[in-house]
């Protein structure tokens, strides 16, 4: 039986990943990034992408795997970091925690604090567990299909990745295409490292280097958040949060019962991290499910615990899962995921399918990491939250500043460059006018990291075919990924059809479509 | 949104700024496309010329770009909200252009003297804080910074002239 073999394996691999993190060193790093992770998702400003972004380059002087355990256990921290704010202050720290409040607040204006933010913490975990499982045994099988992947495959891999973003996106798709095409567009930027030409560089000696999506990532999402957070005149009204750990026990005795929503926001969650649906969407999508089937759906938004958990399985599930593809086939699922492969190319690890070969106590050093990482996760939140809750009540006129120092600290570090300072100001301007026009971030950054890639593997399917686009259909695998990617690109005009068809039905009017 | 106050005044409606984006965005895929045509968008001796894929992506930038101009040309309804409402952009200015102004002396001073100046003029300015709560977070965030970046880490940042004096 070979599935059953690959299983075993699998286990025994993660054993080994284990072994790498007896190293205590590596353990407080994971501590040490859980802290920054919480403290990032709880201040305005800093996020899961950027954060890590800004400290990648202190990651410089560590091994690539302790310095992968604690940039991913930042992004585990800033996950949960999201909760507390939004549960306490009904401010969601980070995009995908705008579900959480709905019923996270309102439980916590009752006086139930403690008990919603364990029951997110917990959900949180729940979620990531689940998804850390999913990578755990399907990552190998995946990664060794991949092997055979050539680049037509991973082209048509790539396609659908960004088309799904146009299928699954809530925005206009025409704004999702000119984000994406603007993110293309910027990777193009510089040498083209296949016949040495310059492209859209007009001249300039610094556009050589084109634009580094690192820099882009602190502009639009730091800076951009920053200008946001200010337009809207923020004071930060707390709760006060009490968690002791009678609350706790009592909470967790009570979660059992919301083991069906909490699978099923687990499995919402898992698949919206893969295809790049992402976080937010998936929490929504949850929560709408959850507050659809739940028998205590009349209570929804007035503090229903299973409120809080719906969301929060399915936005830690999606952003765990986001590194299953990042992890195997080079493309992230999200733009934190895309910040960690940024920093995997920096150490000379070129994510894929070949990185579980060549790269096997690295690899499986990160997946015993996130099993740890988010238990240590968990820990560290249930204890600390009366501290990050106090950091939240200094006022913005300090933090604002702070921020946008450490910001500038960050871009500056990439590459010593003055320029990205002023760059990654710009890129501020630009996230700020994107958001309130609700112009997509996520398919921009991503944009930015895969171009080249996207470009090389289509160059080279092309090369193969001699300019046919036919290749994209030569055999099944490659050709069922295209077609979907397609029906997911035109999915917003197919779905307008049928709804269309629909409700001429459902009109009675004796119209039989004939065409 | 409902501000009855006289200073709220819409600075630009949505409808304006979607125009003005998408004909920027327009603008951009044009660029993109003439220097690809520049570098060859074709098939060249050995494969696709180096402007082969950028010229697809600036075309799908430009037909999309178009569109959202013409959704928003046609249709009127975004003319009544407001893009950004004067207050809120005197707000969004009070932080933009000291940060502006901060990376501008950056040059000059050096990132650490450039963050305890912008840092110390945000609170006074914005937050209106007495000199005690000033002063301490000023020049601590900064001093972290420089304990963390030049002494723990030896990642260097920009200096001026005053950390050379201290031999830095």
């Amino acid at each position: 039986m070979p599935e059953r073999e690959g299983n075993l394996e699998a286990l025994g691999s993660l054993i080994q990943g284990f072994g790498v993190l007896a190293d205590p060193m590596n353990i407080a790093y994971m501590f040490i990034g859980i802290t920054l992770g919480v403290l990032i998702g709880v201040l305005p400003g800093l996020g899961g992408a950027n954060g890590v972004a800004i400290l990648l380059p202190l990651t410089f002087s560590m091994s690539p795997t302790s310095a992968i355990i604690m940039l991913s256990c930042i992004y585990w921290g800033a996950l949960f970091g999201g909760a507390i704010t939004s549960v306490l202050f009904n401010i969601p720290g980070e995009p995908w925690s705008v579900a959480t409040t709905f019923d996270g607040h309102p439980m916590a204006q009752k006086g139930h604090a403690g008990e919603a933010l364990t029951a997110a913490f917990t959900s949180s975990f729940f979620g990531a567990f689940v998804a850390v499982l999913l990578i755990t045994f399907l990552a190998p099988v995946i990664a060794g299909f991949a092997l055979r992947f050539g680049p037509a495959e991973f082209f048509a891999v790539q396609l659908l990745t960004f088309c799904s973003f146009v299928g699954m996106g809530s925005e206009s798709p025409f704004k999702v295409l000119c984000a994406m095409m603007l993110g293309f567009a910027l990777a193009a930027v510089g040498l083209d490292s296949v016949t040495g030409e310059l492209r859209m560089t007009f001249g300039s000696v610094e556009l050589l280097r084109g634009f580094d999506f690192l820099i882009a990532v602190i502009g639009l999402f730091g800076i951009g958040e920053i200008l946001l957070t200010m337009e809207e005149g923020l004071a930060f009204k707390g709760k006060a949060a009490k968690i002791n750990a009678k609350v706790v026990w009592e909470t967790w005795k009570s979660l059992p019962r919301y083991w069906v929503t909490a699978i099923r926001g687990s499995i919402v969650g898992c698949w919206m991290g893969i295809t790049p649906g992402g976080a937010t969407p998936a929490s929504f999508m949850s929560y709408g499910l959850a507050k659809r089937f739940s028998k205590n759906r009349q209570n929804f938004g007035n503090g229903e615990m299973e409120g809080v958990v719906a969301p929060e399985t399915a936005a830690h599930a999606a952003g765990t899962s986001a590194l299953l593809p990042m992890l195997t086939l080079g493309i992230p699922g999200s733009p934190t995921a895309a910040v960690l492969l940024g920093g995997l190319l920096i150490w000379g690890l070129q994510p894929g399918p070949l990185l579980f070969i060549e790269q096997k106590e690295f690899v499986w050093g990160l997946i015993a990491s996130m099993y740890l990482g988010n238990i240590a996760g968990l820990i560290v939140v249930l204890t600390t939250v009366p501290v990050f809750a106090s950091i939240l009540r200094i006022p913005f006129s300090i933090i604002a500043p702070v921020i946008v120092v450490i910001c500038a600290v960050g871009a500056y570090t990439v590459h010593n460059a003055f320029l990205d300072i002023v760059m990654m100001l710009v890129f501020g301007v630009v996230g700020y006018v994107f958001k309130k026009l609700s112009y997509p971030l996520a398919p921009l950054v991503l944009a930015l990291v895969l171009g080249d890639m996207a470009e090389s593997s289509f160059r080279q399917a092309m090369l193969v075919s001699q300019g046919d686009l036919a290749i994209f259909w030569s055999n099944p695998l490659v050709g069922s990924i295209v077609t979907l990617a397609l029906v997911m690109l035109f999915w917003p005009v197919i779905s307008a059809l049928l709804r269309k068809r629909q409700s001429r039905q459902d009109g009675g009017t004796q119209v039989i479509p004939v065409k | 949104m409902e501000h009855g106050t006289q200073n709220s005044d819409p600075v630009v409606s949505n409808r304006t700024m979607e125009i003005v984006v998408a004909g920027l965005f327009a603008l951009v895929a044009v660029v993109v496309m003439a220097d690809s045509v520049r570098v060859g968008n074709g098939w060249g001796s050995d494969g696709p010329k180096a402007g082969y894929f950028p010229f697809y992506v600036g075309l799908i930038m430009l037909v999309s770009s178009l569109a959202t101009l013409a959704v928003n040309i046609w249709r009127h309804s975004g003319e009544r909200t407001a893009f950004v409402e004067k207050h809120q952009l005197a707000l969004v200015l009070q932080v933009l252009v000291p940060s502006v102004v901060f990376v501008v002396l950056t040059a000059f001073l050096g990132i650490y003297l450039s963050a305890v100046l912008f840092i110390a003029f945000f609170m006074h300015w914005v937050g209106k804080y007495p000199l005690k709560t000033i002063l301490p977070v000023s020049i601590l965030v900064p001093a972290g910074l420089f304990v963390m970046f030049e002494i723990w880490f030896l990642v260097p940042l920009p200096k001026g002239p005053v950390e050379t004096m201290f031999g830095y």
